[in-house]
């Protein structure tokens, strides 16, 4: 790794001031769907219309993350959905792409390349899809993964998972309870796609899948997309949005290369410049969203982000509930593991749900009295580990009078704000 | 230790046949380049011209360096760091496989890789790797206990990756030359369960017909005979796990002087259409069981001169028939490997016999043939010499085509 650029050598981050996020939305997933990419990314910006007032003419920034949409990019979705952006961008960093998306229009938001920047990530699941698009995934994993058995991600990840806990001693008990919590948090929330509670014992006794993953480690595929939108302070009161500040950011890719088996992510690198940029510590978070695409990754993410080194997991994971009304809420949607994992969307879920807890427009259960939350994102297991990983801190800023419009897609699910933000016990 | 395999019950013609499905076969150019080593059973990956540094999985650049990549052979010491056994998976080929294993191997050469692990191999293991071709002729690494184990050879996974005679039925094609004869002893000693040794004339004696004596099934096979060879193959196409062709034609001459335009009709019959005539034969069958348990039809194998190469001076006709030989097989392989069937070439050198009295030694007996195609069978490779000869000629032919077709022929 080049020393030259790493931790304390280089320059520091400059603010996110003059760019908030906002209007998040989630068109409900399904387990397969019939329609194209093109579709739900449609779907989705129909959804930011709805909450925002914001037509095709209206958006100038165009953001767009799909493993489905082939053959079009960003640009051939610009065209196919009548939109004339002067800035675009196509993230293809998966799991990750939420947090990038972020990074990326607010930059361009600040530096008035564009003003209104709408962040979708949408992909479709036809019968056979999920198959075919691990076919054609990356070239690594042709040449090298795929022909090991084809167990997909759950192959690949159970060999992480099976050294992460030998080497720090975390058991399956500790992460059942991750997933319990989950699936009670995702109970709330109507668009989840496992709907019935989730036992310890249900979990202990799961399916194996590829030792030691066994089924309610994994995420269903499906199909479903996730929108936002970056711009301006002014411009989102205007729309009468509520919005977030961006108090920090980090992404890597492709760190720690001569880690045998992944035990630590990108973030490592950069997570003390997060909390620096940020002004803030892990234990100022009223929330973490974090990818979810098996508990292990979870349980890297909350050491690797600062919450706790990786020998004292089990005690740390022992201490907290993880669920909305217990200490260090996550993933309040019940995440990917029990909300359904819609492609790249899977990379937007975190970004929209953490919004919506922040600026009290729930799809369940509100966190009470949420303000600040922390996103991770990671992505891309293009041979034998996750590439791609990020964070962002985002803080509640201004909460519009009106509620936001988001009351009209969230009908029905009222925010029940509490009068306690509660952080992670220590 | 493995469990040594039983031999398969009778098959109940009711039950259904498992379709030959390959394991998924997109790869790069440069894996492509490393099936060559593979076939050739060389532990070969990627090397740095310029920074020395080992790379896996294939790639076109040094990630180091940003220098151009070659192969080497490297040392096939490793530790498996992790393991699993894959219990789901959407592919067609290991769903009807499954459980499998696989591992993270830390390699002694310096990559890390994902790896099949043999029955006898788990986690903190030291292992032997091997570059071994998968059903679909794709390079894979795979995972072998340090030290031999009891029956190794008969490890599940393993035989995925082979051809092993243990338990199938082979056809050897010409029994009435002593090649042949070999191969048929060497396939009854790997525990074929049946032999069936190919005469073209039963009627007529052969050399050795009463001091070679070949615990096989003699059966009636003109490889010239289009009529005989679809005989044998409506009798026997549908057994047949392994053909072995051992058919070849042999005369003396050049191309302008000493050489007989019979000669080379009839050994184009017997070499180029008689091989033509068993694929067309028997291949087809074959494709459709490649899959179907312990005795799945998994290899087509063909004995050729290593001159089909080159050419050879004084040799020049059979030099062009093998030649012809060797594109065929080529053919046949690419169409095979998309239904699970292993092609092999026998190179051979001279044969020790009475059609290369005029050569010089080395020459090759028929035991040193037999032990080739043993070894392409038990390791599934798709190239193997057998004779000192033939590794030289192979040696420089890789090194140099050209130089060595020059040399071979001036």
């Amino acid at each position: 790794m080049n020393s030259n650029l790493g931790p304390g050598n280089r320059r520091r981050q400059q603010p996110y001031d003059g760019a908030v996020v906002c209007a998040p939305v989630t068109v409900p997933y399904t387990r397969f769907s019939p329609e194209s990419a093109h579709w739900w990314t449609g779907a989705a910006l129909a959804s930011v219309a709805k909450v925002s007032g914001l037509g095709p003419r209206d958006i100038d920034g165009f953001c767009f993350s799909s493993f489905t949409s082939g053959p079009d990019t960003v640009v051939g979705m610009t065209q196919h959905l009548g939109l004339s952006p002067r800035w675009i961008d196509h993230i293809p960093t998966g799991g990750a792409s939420g947090v990038m998306a972020i990074r990326r229009a607010a930059r361009a938001v600040q530096s008035g390349d564009a003003e209104v920047v709408a962040c979708v990530a949408a992909d479709t699941n036809q019968i056979d899809s999920f198959r075919m698009g691990l076919n054609g995934f990356s070239r690594f994993s042709q040449d090298a993964t795929y022909p090991y058995g084809f167990g997909g991600p759950n192959g690949t990840f159970a060999l992480i998972t099976d050294n992460f806990m030998r080497e720090f001693g975390v058991r399956r008990e500790d992460f059942a309870k991750l997933c319990v919590a989950q699936r009670s948090n995702a109970l709330s929330n109507p668009y989840a796609l496992m709907k019935k509670p989730l036992t310890f014992e249900q979990y202990m006794s799961a399916r194996v899948i590829s030792d030691p993953v066994q089924l309610f480690d994994c995420v269903m595929p499906c199909a479903g997309a996730e929108a936002f939108v970056v711009t301006t302070p002014e411009k989102a009161e205007s729309l009468g949005l509520s919005y977030a500040a961006v108090r920090a950011t980090i992404e890597r890719h492709n760190a720690f290369p001569e880690d045998t088996v992944q035990t630590r992510g990108g973030w490592v690198m950069d997570i003390d410049e997060l909390w620096s940029a940020a002004d803030l510590t892990p234990h100022d978070m009223h929330m973490v969203q974090v990818y979810d695409d098996y508990p292990v990754i979870v349980a890297m993410q909350i050491s690797d982000l600062g919450f706790c080194n990786k020998q004292a997991l089990p005690q740390f994971i022992a201490d907290n509930e993880f669920t909305i009304d217990g200490s260090l809420p996550l993933n309040t949607n019940g995440g990917q593991l029990s909300a359904g994992q819609a492609g790249a969307a899977g990379g937007f879920q975190n970004v929209t749900e953490g919004l919506r807890q922040i600026l009290h427009e729930p799809l369940g259960e509100q966190i009470p009295d949420a303000k600040r939350a922390l996103i991770s994102g990671f992505g891309l297991v293009n041979y034998d580990r996750g590439i791609c990983c990020g964070a962002a801190v985002l803080e509640q800023q201004h909460l519009s009078p009106a509620g936001g419009r988001g009351s009209d897609v969230n009908a029905g699910h009222s925010p029940t704000v509490g009068t306690t933000g509660q952080g992670a016990k220590p | 230790m493995t469990a040594p395999l039983l031999p398969p019950k009778r098959k109940d013609p009711l039950k259904r046949t498992r379709a030959g499905h390959v394991p998924p076969n997109l790869r790069s150019r440069a894996a492509k380049a490393l099936a060559v080593r593979a076939g050739l059973g060389e532990f070969a990956l990627q090397h740095c011209t310029s920074c020395d540094n080992t790379t896996w999985p294939p790639r076109d650049r040094c990630p180091l360096c940003w220098a151009e990549l070659n192969f080497h052979t490297v040392v096939n010491g490793a530790t498996i760091v992790a393991e699993t056994t894959i219990r789901t998976s959407t592919d067609l080929f290991f769903k009807e496989h499954l459980p499998w294993r696989i591992g993270t191997a830390r390699l002694d050469a310096g990559p890390v890789a994902i790896v099949h692990l043999h029955g006898d191999v788990s986690q903190g293991d030291r292992v032997r790797m091997r570059l071994m071709l998968d059903r679909g002729g794709n390079p894979a690494l795979f995972a072998l206990p340090e030290q031999d184990t009891d029956h190794m050879a008969d490890d599940s996974q393993l035989r995925v990756f082979t051809a092993n005679p243990k338990h199938r039925r082979v056809l050897v094609t010409d029994g009435r030359n002593a090649v042949g004869r070999a191969v048929a002893k060497a396939m009854a000693q790997a525990e074929a369960r049946t032999v069936f040794l190919g005469n073209a004339d039963p009627t007529m004696r052969f050399p050795g017909d009463d001091t070679d004596i070949v615990q096989a099934d003699w059966v009636h096979l003109d490889v010239t005979d289009t009529r005989s060879v679809n005989e044998l193959a409506k009798q026997l196409g549908g057994r047949i796990d392994i053909v072995i062709n051992t058919a070849g034609m042999v005369r003396e001459g050049g191309a302008a002087f000493g050489g007989k335009l019979t000669d080379l009709q009839t050994a184009m019959d017997v070499n180029v259409s008689g091989l033509m005539r068993l694929i067309q034969a028997f291949a087809p069958a074959m494709s459709g069981r490649s899959d179907d348990g312990v005795n799945a039809a998994a290899a087509f194998v063909d004995v050729s001169s290593v001159y089909g190469l080159t050419g050879r001076a004084g040799y020049a006709g059979m030099a062009a028939t093998a030649a012809a030989r060797l594109s065929l097989i080529a053919g046949l392989r690419g169409e095979m490997q998309r239904t699970g069937i292993r092609v092999a070439t026998v190179l051979a050198g001279p044969l020790d016999d009475e059609w290369h009295q005029s050569v010089p030694p080395p020459k090759v007996p028929p035991v040193q043939v037999a032990r080739a195609v043993t070894d392409a069978l038990m390791n599934g490779l798709e190239t193997v010499c057998a004779g000192e000869v033939a590794k030289d000629v192979l040696a420089r032919f890789q090194a140099d085509p050209l130089l060595t077709i020059r040399e071979e022929n001036l």
